[in-house]
């Protein structure tokens, strides 16, 4: 078995919210929680759009694109923001590929 | 009989609570390891007086409604427990993050399936040791370490998600790397290495289990080194050892704020050690609504917020984030449980903690004391 390796996030990863972490609108709160083991985590309204777009099925580039027509806003730009997240979440382990 | 929740008093200096966001469920004292740290009181609770499954079922409804978000099933080993199918399955209908902390005896495959099924979210493995004759002799049981193995194995081979819980002392320290290999080499995705924390069974075997400063000082390389080399495959959480440290802890995340802990006889307490504390009288959720305890209960009221606090707490600029650390260490160490927590060097108390440890620690090791 080989050593497992950190995940580097590109254009082509196909993202998904790891199994220990759960999206969920907290009603009492009345706000989006990133429930994860012994932490809550409050992702920003952006961080939220990300991770509900993070379903195994697209890559970070038709995330960004998805984004980009809701923001009316160039993909690269967008990428640019969403790819350093996307890392710091993987690096947290609560997103894999 | 459950009363109804009362009307909030009016604000008399106290800060009302925001909604707590974890529930520690003890659910049983019993367990098959008897760990010389154990966080159970020294007088354990028998079986006769456990909580049934439907005042269990209940109290998570009303975690729920309170708006409890994680809830760790606990004990002792929660596995004691036959039903534990049904109480995983009642946080999974009602949207709470269950988080199953075990020794990792008691679950052979075709339950962990049965709890996968019924929901459970993440499984927490307590560790003793890499090196299973010292991991079998820490935890008081043949064979421990051969099993603990088997359910991580298995816990992973279900696709669950899996932290190893590593309790560090002197008889592991030195084997810190061998259980960072072990925890990367079973796939957990986190360890969680924790300093003894000297309440209850810890505190009576305090002398055995102390480290020498040294030990924790290449303890602390180990970890950041680890951290930066499995950046992205392990997550690494770190718990201070209190004695050699500078400053306090929160400790659960400051009293009466964020977590609740229910004891298997029912009692809801603010913190696991609190029944430590002299003059102070606990509700039992087979007489109180949850939210009413939370909100009203004198003993969760008593070191809720800061007004409570005395110097050098009070002018402190670091009292809304360690809160004045931990009451239980306090009276244990002052014999006050209001003083500052001698962690804190700000104590007059903290050099006789420090005394303590690099005395205690360059002693030959007494025998443990095992709760059987």
């Amino acid at each position: 078995m080989s050593e497992p390796a950190r995940t580097q996030m590109t254009r082509d990863s196909v993202p998904i919210i790891a199994r220990h972490a759960k999206l969920r609108f907290d009603e009492t709160r009345q706000r989006w929680l990133l429930l994860v083991p012994e932490k809550i985590l409050t992702p920003s309204d952006t961080a939220v759009e990300i991770l509900q777009l993070c379903d195994g099925d697209r890559n970070v580039r038709a995330i960004a694109a998805s984004l980009a027509k809701a923001y009316a806003a160039p993909v690269d730009e967008i990428l640019a923001d969403i790819l350093p997240l996307l890392q710091s979440l993987a690096d947290k382990g609560h997103v894999v590929t | 009989m459950t009363t109804t929740a009362k009307e909030p008093a009016p604000n008399v200096g106290k800060p009302m609570p925001g909604p707590p966001i974890g529930l520690l469920a003890e659910l049983t004292h019993r367990c098959p390891l008897q760990c010389p740290y154990c966080s159970n009181p020294l007088q354990l609770k028998s079986v006769r007086n456990e909580l049934t499954t439907d005042e269990w079922l209940r109290v998570l409804d009303e975690a729920a409604d309170l708006g409890v978000l994680q809830i760790h099933l606990s004990g002792g080993e929660p596995a004691s427990r036959r039903d534990l199918e049904p109480i995983v399955e009642k946080c999974a209908n009602r949207g709470l993050y269950s988080n199953l902390i075990t020794s990792g005896i008691g679950l052979p495959r075709e339950r962990l399936e049965k709890l996968a099924a019924a929901g459970i979210d993440h499984v927490q493995l307590s560790m003793q040791d890499a090196d299973s004759a010292n991991c079998d002799r820490i935890a008081g049981y043949e064979g421990a370490h051969k099993r603990k193995l088997e359910l991580a194995r298995n816990v992973r081979a279900l696709g669950l998600p899996l932290t190893l819980n590593a309790p560090v002392h002197r008889h592991n320290l030195d084997n810190l790397e061998a259980l960072i290999a072990l925890a990367v080499e079973l796939g957990a995705a986190r360890i969680e290495i924790a300093n003894v924390q000297y309440y209850a069974w810890a505190l009576a075997n305090r002398a055995a289990l102390m480290p020498t400063r040294d030990q924790v000082r290449r303890c602390l390389g180990v970890v950041q080194a680890a951290r930066e080399r499995l950046k992205g495959v392990l997550a690494i959480d770190f718990v201070a050892p209190d004695y050699y440290a500078k400053r306090p802890k929160p400790c659960m995340g400051g009293w009466g704020r964020g977590i609740i802990v229910v004891t298997p006889a029912g009692k809801v307490l603010p913190c696991h050690a609190a029944e430590t504390l002299p003059g102070m009288s606990f509700e039992n959720i087979r007489t109180h609504a949850l939210g009413d305890i939370w909100r009203n209960s004198p003993a969760f009221n008593s070191y809720r917020g800061t007004a409570w606090m005395p110097e050098p707490c009070q002018s402190c600029e670091l009292k809304e984030k360690d809160w004045g650390g931990c009451r239980c260490q306090a009276l244990a160490m002052t014999g006050d449980a209001k003083a500052t927590d001698p962690a804190c060097d700000r104590s007059p108390f903290h050099a006789r903690m420090v005394e303590l440890a690099d005395t205690e620690s360059a002693t030959e090791p007494p025998p443990f004391r095992y709760r059987r």
